[in-house]
């Protein structure tokens, strides 16, 4: 019986021969990293294991990203924990605000993930790098503690299901509507302690902002990780990065015909529109067109999963031109600085701002009603984020539609949720 | 290891927000966290929950974020053991890790109501229902979660490791979440 992609970097990452789904391994971590939420806890326990150094100064990451800049008193203090952390170690990868980006999108822009690794956060999203063909997934502070000091991080081998997307995309639909499209087909749960392998032409021709958005949704469905064999988008990404801090371009790992699949679906690209996942679960999938009078107060673009430079430049598309609905408030939130910066030389921001929108420095912020758009009792968002769960970003009794970032922008337009079609 | 207490019972997909929002994550205090445990689905749980109780929930509890601060606040509130009839990844590796006990059964996360007193044994791997006078089995643990679980959490685990220097491989268990 052969193996899948992941079970392949999985094996390479141990010192073992052979390798079967179900069984636990200690794996060797090519990564580990965290951020100003899960690092302090983890900084608290690495302090309690008395060994004076990290496994590798290089091989690990700190982000203050989730409440950064400093949202509140407390919040410094923890981005503070991080910082001092960083120096008392001498971490080479701490990203100060200025420097940094929601740590999703940062890790990859700076080559810091290449295909074939092996990569643990102490975050939920950790699963986006699989779109490099890496393995990686999210843990606990706990793990993260344990990973800084060994250099390695218990897993259990997961069964694998492979997601087959055959045709065309339609307009306005990208990797967001088909991975809202599966997660409406599965459940919250589908793919629980699995790893998830999209495949199929549609998957072949698709880019590879679109390709992080999908793999970052991975756990939405329950999923351990989410991957896509690399290719030649892969390489061309990998290619494309300046000043990577390491050498080559990753390894290529892709599954054996023989591999076995806990499952296999395939997903007609044809049949899947722009859609919307309606409060307060991220399964709750219905087509934009099927929701003719949701008003809304807020529209985020922005976030781990639709904050990168394709994703702006969607939104710039339906905005340029035209302003935002009365009563509406449009916040746009570049995912890292390098992105803001692109924006800010192809006219994007500009866009933004003239359409009566802000433009944010990178933060996680409003995604989980952190900061910089936390909304009041009874309102109501549209956004390109990843989770729309009761009170997710702000008050109980507000609600949170997840979206496209071009259903998002014609959304502000109209001030309810809306198809672009309607506005362009 | 035996756990007893009433019951409190939840949902499905009980998720990470639902169990402290991530607007109360800017401390490490558990206490804090305790405060605001399940503050979004039961404003008053923090209030009403007594050490030992215990919590009964439905399929796929702990989903969403990697917030260790969602077993902590938990554990800190003095719930003693978590039953569900399933867990989603993250929050059941957390829970071993920092040594809260969970019990994934079907049974027992439909038959036990609110307020019924329960009893979870993790040895036997039975949940007792001295309310109705009912027992539910669920899944043992598998022994590299034992290890990590006698040794009290990973952290522990490791450092015990790191003494006596690496033990030989872990091949051959299988079992629950990872």
């Amino acid at each position: 019986m052969g193996y899948t992609i992941t079970e392949k970097i999985l094996l390479k990452h141990t010192g073992l021969k052979s390798i079967r789904p179900g069984e636990f391994i200690d794996a060797k971590i090519d990564l580990c990293l965290g951020n100003d939420i899960t690092a302090p806890f983890a900084i608290e326990e690495f302090e309690k294991l008395g060994v004076k150094k990290v496994f590798d100064r290089k091989k690990v990451v700190l982000v203050p990203d989730h409440f950064a800049p400093a949202k509140d008193m407390k919040s410094a203090n923890q981005c503070k924990v991080l910082a001092d952390f960083a120096r008392k170690y001498n971490i080479k990868n701490y990203f100060e605000v200025g420097r940094m980006g929601i740590e999703h999108a940062l890790l990859p822009e700076m080559g810091l993930v290449l295909p074939g690794d092996l990569v643990i956060g102490a975050d939920s999203h950790t699963c986006t790098y699989g779109a490099l063909g890496a393995f990686s997934t999210g843990i606990g502070s706990t793990d993260l503690a344990a990973a800084m000091a060994a250099g390695e991080c218990w897993l259990k081998v997961p069964e694998s299901m492979k997601f087959v997307f055959f045709g065309k995309l339609n307009k306005w639909v990208g990797g967001k509507d088909l991975i809202l499209h599966l997660i409406g087909d599965i459940g919250v749960d589908g793919a629980r302690y699995m790893a998830m392998e999209f495949c199929g032409e549609t998957i072949e021709n698709l880019p590879m902002d679109d390709r992080l958005t999908m793999c970052n949704m991975a756990i939405e469905a329950g999923a351990k990780n989410g991957i896509i064999a690399p290719d030649k988008v892969t390489l061309r990404y990998v290619k494309g990065i300046k000043n990577k801090p390491r050498p080559g371009i990753g390894k290529y790992y892709s599954s054996d015909k023989d591999a076995s699949f806990a499952a296999v679906k395939e997903y007609d690209a044809k049949k899947i529109f722009p859609l919307v996942a309606c409060p307060s679960l991220p399964s709750n999938v219905k087509p934009v067109k099927a929701l003719k009078d949701v008003p809304l107060d807020q529209v985020v673009i922005g976030s781990c999963t639709n904050g990168r430079i394709s994703d702006l430049e969607i939104a710039a598309r339906v905005l340029r031109g035209k302003k935002v609905s009365a009563g509406v408030r449009l916040i746009v939130i570049p995912a890292t600085q390098k992105i803001y910066l692109e924006a800010v030389k192809m006219g994007l921001a500009r866009i933004f701002v003239e359409a009566g929108g802000v433009f944010s420095t990178p933060t996680c912020g409003p995604c989980l009603g952190g900061h910089m758009g936390i909304l009041a009792e009874g309102e109501r968002a549209i956004a390109t984020t990843n989770r729309n769960f009761v009170g997710r970003m702000g008050h109980p009794n507000s609600e949170v539609y997840l979206s496209n970032p071009a259903v998002a922008a014609a959304s502000a337009v109209k001030g309810r949720i809306a198809h672009p079609d309607e506005v362009l | 290891m035996t756990y007893k207490g009433s019951a409190h019972k939840f949902g499905d997909n009980v998720n990470t927000d639902d169990i402290i929002a991530a607007k109360y994550l800017n401390t490490t205090n558990r206490c804090e966290l305790a405060s605001r445990c399940m503050e979004h689905i039961d404003k008053d749980f923090a209030k009403k929950v007594k050490p030992g109780d215990i919590i009964v929930s439905g399929r796929n509890f702990g989903c969403g974020s990697s917030r260790e601060h969602a077993p902590i606040a938990i554990k800190a509130a003095g719930v003693s053991c978590v039953i569900a009839e399933s867990f989603a990844r993250i929050f059941a590796r957390n829970s071993i890790n920092i040594g809260l006990p969970i019990a994934e059964s079907k049974e027992a996360a439909q038959r036990i109501r609110k307020g019924d007193l329960v009893r979870v044994d993790t040895k036997t791997g039975i949940i007792r229902n001295l309310t109705r006078e009912e027992s539910y089995r669920f899944e043992k643990y598998p022994p590299f979660m034992q290890r990590i679980i006698r040794a009290g959490g990973l952290i522990e685990s490791l450092r015990r490791r790191v003494k006596r220097g690496k033990e030989g491989s872990r091949r051959g268990d299988k079992g629950k979440e990872g």
